[in-house]
């Protein structure tokens, strides 16, 4: 307990300052101002993988490391599409994941956000459309907001997270 | 005939070094992989090839007495069945099924259902062979899979998936369960099936590292390398002794990140934050290093065909140098925490047990497999440039719980970061990289690469004028994932995430 508590203590806190959110990353504009409104800083995520390779779910676990604070910004991945106000998807969506990338939309109360992360998700990437992959995020449920990146960065991620809740610099306005 | 006598026919396979190649009629495929399996020899993969107007093709690849052997059963009848071998190779039973959803191939095997294929595509649509998109494809429809059901007094079920509760890959999990006690699991994969097979067949064969790269993020670098090295050895391409170092530098920094934030996770899932926070900001360090001195947190693009992306400065080499020792001087600290913490060792301590006997006759591999007594790792028993000259110590337990697998993850992220500071301090001089020529037509390689989870293994087949007629990545997790719904049995509900965790294995890399 004493090694852990030492470890604690010399370590000190390691969080960094937020990014500026990214207002060119949105391709949506709807329902903007009653989100912010409603959700003000205080945001639930729920990440969904929809055919990803999972190299996107690396950075998204990077994400919660304790340099990114994401909590601290009132920000935090939640275990289920009911209690989210945004979905995170990765992937081109497989064919196998349509019904279920569907399904959780749905389940997703209204108003809510969604944003394509990764090259595949905001193009289809790699994959491409085929047999087994719808392609894009957008082929299947509409999307609010894409960041490209194979895989993006956590600052990236964040700043595309902060752009879908934030007033940004483009209105002049402190978050 | 014994196996020595197979071998001696066999042929030298480009590629990985020691790969042999035999083709054998029907009669003789099983009666070689009973040999193998007599002689302990290990199912590496098995796939098929085969286009529209050509005889479909069966092979197996076996790693046995310390070498590779690729056998090539060549069927003259699609619409029959060829001999399975899942009596031998009990992993080779998914294997088999997934043959007969992608190219309409179908094996003894008693388990005829589905693996791959969910309603996506009809039964009759042969990804591989038949072009275009079928027609029922674009309505998708829910299907349904004839689980193994548990009756009796008091069993339930507990469904799981595809969507999970946390950042994890989709996955279909049905628990029968007695009260907390987990009396049956069955696992439903293919969720993340996108089409990476045919995808392949439809890019050029100099630029297919990309995709290859992207077969499982986390294994980019293992995946990147397999490839190259299947490409290399069809076209004949020596690799400059530089760029073998370097890759074997970007392997061992892949190692090292999975394994730290596998014991952040692992210490999370045993409740203790703290082990997150730790790991989770070590491992960020090592990414911050690697896009500062590569340009890339993953190293997706650092391996290219014929070499490396880019070269290794000074600078660099001693950034790296910084970054990894004191991430070995903290993971030494974490770890006498860890072992130290009544709660992380009651967890972890007896959980999700793997026997060396189980692990032996189920074929575990990888990480898995060297904690459950089954020491066998490429970098030290089938080693290709620089682990030749590297001589690495193998990592090795017994006991096969949960315990195990975090100590092996510490041996090993020790031992790697012993080999990241040999490698850059005798890292040869010359060139990081050689033209890669364009292959001849029906050319073959092979490529078989100790990711940090376990074997990646790349079957290579050129087409004419620089095209793919054939390309089969394959992952250890097709080994692993059938021993976890062993490894749970017995255990209660509540310690899945822990166990699974602690294999931590790849849907994507196992979907495709």
């Amino acid at each position: 307990m004493l090694k852990t508590l030492r470890q604690i203590a010399s370590l000190g806190i390691v969080s960094e300052p937020p990014p500026q959110p990214d207002e060119t990353l949105r391709i949506r504009d709807t329902l903007q101002d009653r989100i912010r409104e409603v959700l003000g800083r205080a945001l639930c995520i729920r990440h969904v993988d929809a055919g990803s390779c999972n190299g996107c779910e690396l950075e998204i676990h990077a994400l919660n490391n304790p340099l990114y604070n994401l909590e601290g910004l009132g920000i935090r991945f939640v275990a289920s599409p009911r209690h989210a106000d945004l979905l995170l998807v990765t992937g081109p969506v497989s064919k196998h994941m349509e019904v279920a990338l569907r399904r959780t939309y749905e389940a997703t109360p209204d108003p809510k956000l969604v944003v394509a992360l990764g090259d595949c998700g905001c193009t289809g990437g790699v994959f491409g459309e085929s047999y087994a992959s719808c392609g894009r995020i957008a082929n299947v449920i509409p999307v609010d907001i894409v960041i490209p990146g194979c895989p993006p960065t956590p600052t990236r991620i964040l700043q595309g997270i902060l752009a879908a809740i934030v007033r940004g610099q483009r209105a002049g306005t402190s978050a | 005939m014994s196996l020595q006598d197979w071998l001696s026919r066999s042929e030298i396979h480009p590629g990985a070094p020691g790969m042999r190649a035999l083709r054998v009629p029907c009669e003789q495929w099983q009666k070689v992989a009973e040999h193998v399996a007599g002689a302990g020899g290990r199912l590496i993969c098995l796939w098929s090839s085969g286009r529209v107007n050509t005889a479909p093709l069966v092979h197996a690849a076996f790693l046995v007495e310390g070498a590779g052997l690729v056998l090539t059963l060549p069927l003259l009848d699609a619409e029959g069945t060829y001999p399975g071998i899942e009596h031998l190779f009990p992993a080779a039973a998914r294997m088999q099924r997934a043959v007969t959803d992608l190219h309409g191939l179908r094996s003894t095997g008693a388990d005829t259902r589905p693996w791959l294929r969910h309603a996506s595509w009809p039964q009759n649509y042969r990804p591989l062979i038949d072009p275009g998109i079928p027609a029922t494809a674009a309505e998708a429809r829910i299907d349904s899979y004839d689980f193994v059901r548990v009756a009796g007094d008091g069993v339930h079920e507990i469904a799981v998936g595809p969507v999970h509760a946390g950042t994890i890959e989709p996955g279909h999990f049905r628990f029968s369960v007695v009260g907390e006690k987990v009396l049956r699991l069955e696992e439903r994969l293919g969720y993340v099936h996108k089409g990476i097979e045919q995808r392949f067949q439809q890019l050029p064969i100099l630029e297919a590292h990309r995709l290859a790269a992207r077969v499982s993020g986390d294994s980019t670098v293992a995946y990147s390398w397999a490839y190259c090295q299947a490409l290399e050895g069809l076209t004949h391409t020596e690799v400059p002794p530089r760029a073998a170092w370097l890759r074997a530098l970007y392997l061992e920094l892949e190692r090292m990140a999975n394994h730290l934030g596998d014991l952040g996770a692992l210490g999370n899932d045993a409740g203790f934050a703290f082990g997150l926070a730790q790991f989770s900001r070590l491992k960020e360090q090592l990414l911050r290093v690697n896009q500062s001195v590569f340009g890339e947190r993953y190293l997706m693009n650092v391996i290219v065909p014929g070499g490396t992306r880019q070269d290794l400065d000074q600078t660099g080499q001693l950034a790296l140098r910084k970054c990894v020792w004191e991430i070995l001087e903290e993971v030494r600290t974490l770890r006498t925490i860890y072992e130290e913490h009544e709660g992380v060792r009651d967890r972890f301590n007896g959980a999700g047990i793997v026997n060396a006997e189980l692990a032996a006759r189920l074929g575990l591999t990888g990480l898995a497999g060297r904690a459950s007594a089954r020491p066998f790792d490429l970098r030290c028993d089938l080693p290709c440039e620089p682990y030749v000259r590297l001589s690495v110590r193998k990592a090795g337990r017994n006991e096969g719980d949960v315990a195990a697998r975090v100590a092996l993850r510490f041996d090993e992220l020790d031992e790697s970061g012993r080999l990241i500071q040999h490698i850059l301090a005798e890292l040869p001089e010359g060139r990081h990289h050689t033209p890669v020529p364009v292959p001849s037509n029906a050319a073959v390689g092979a490529g078989l690469i100790e990711g940090w989870r376990g074997p990646v293994f790349v079957a290579l087949q050129a087409g004419p004028g620089g095209t793919i007629l054939r390309c089969h990545p394959h992952d250890s997790s097709w080994h692993n994932w059938p021993v976890l719904e062993h490894a749970i049995l017995g255990n209660i509900v509540p310690d899945f995430p822990l166990i699974n965790k602690s294999f931590n294995l790849s849907y994507s890399g196992h979907d495709l």
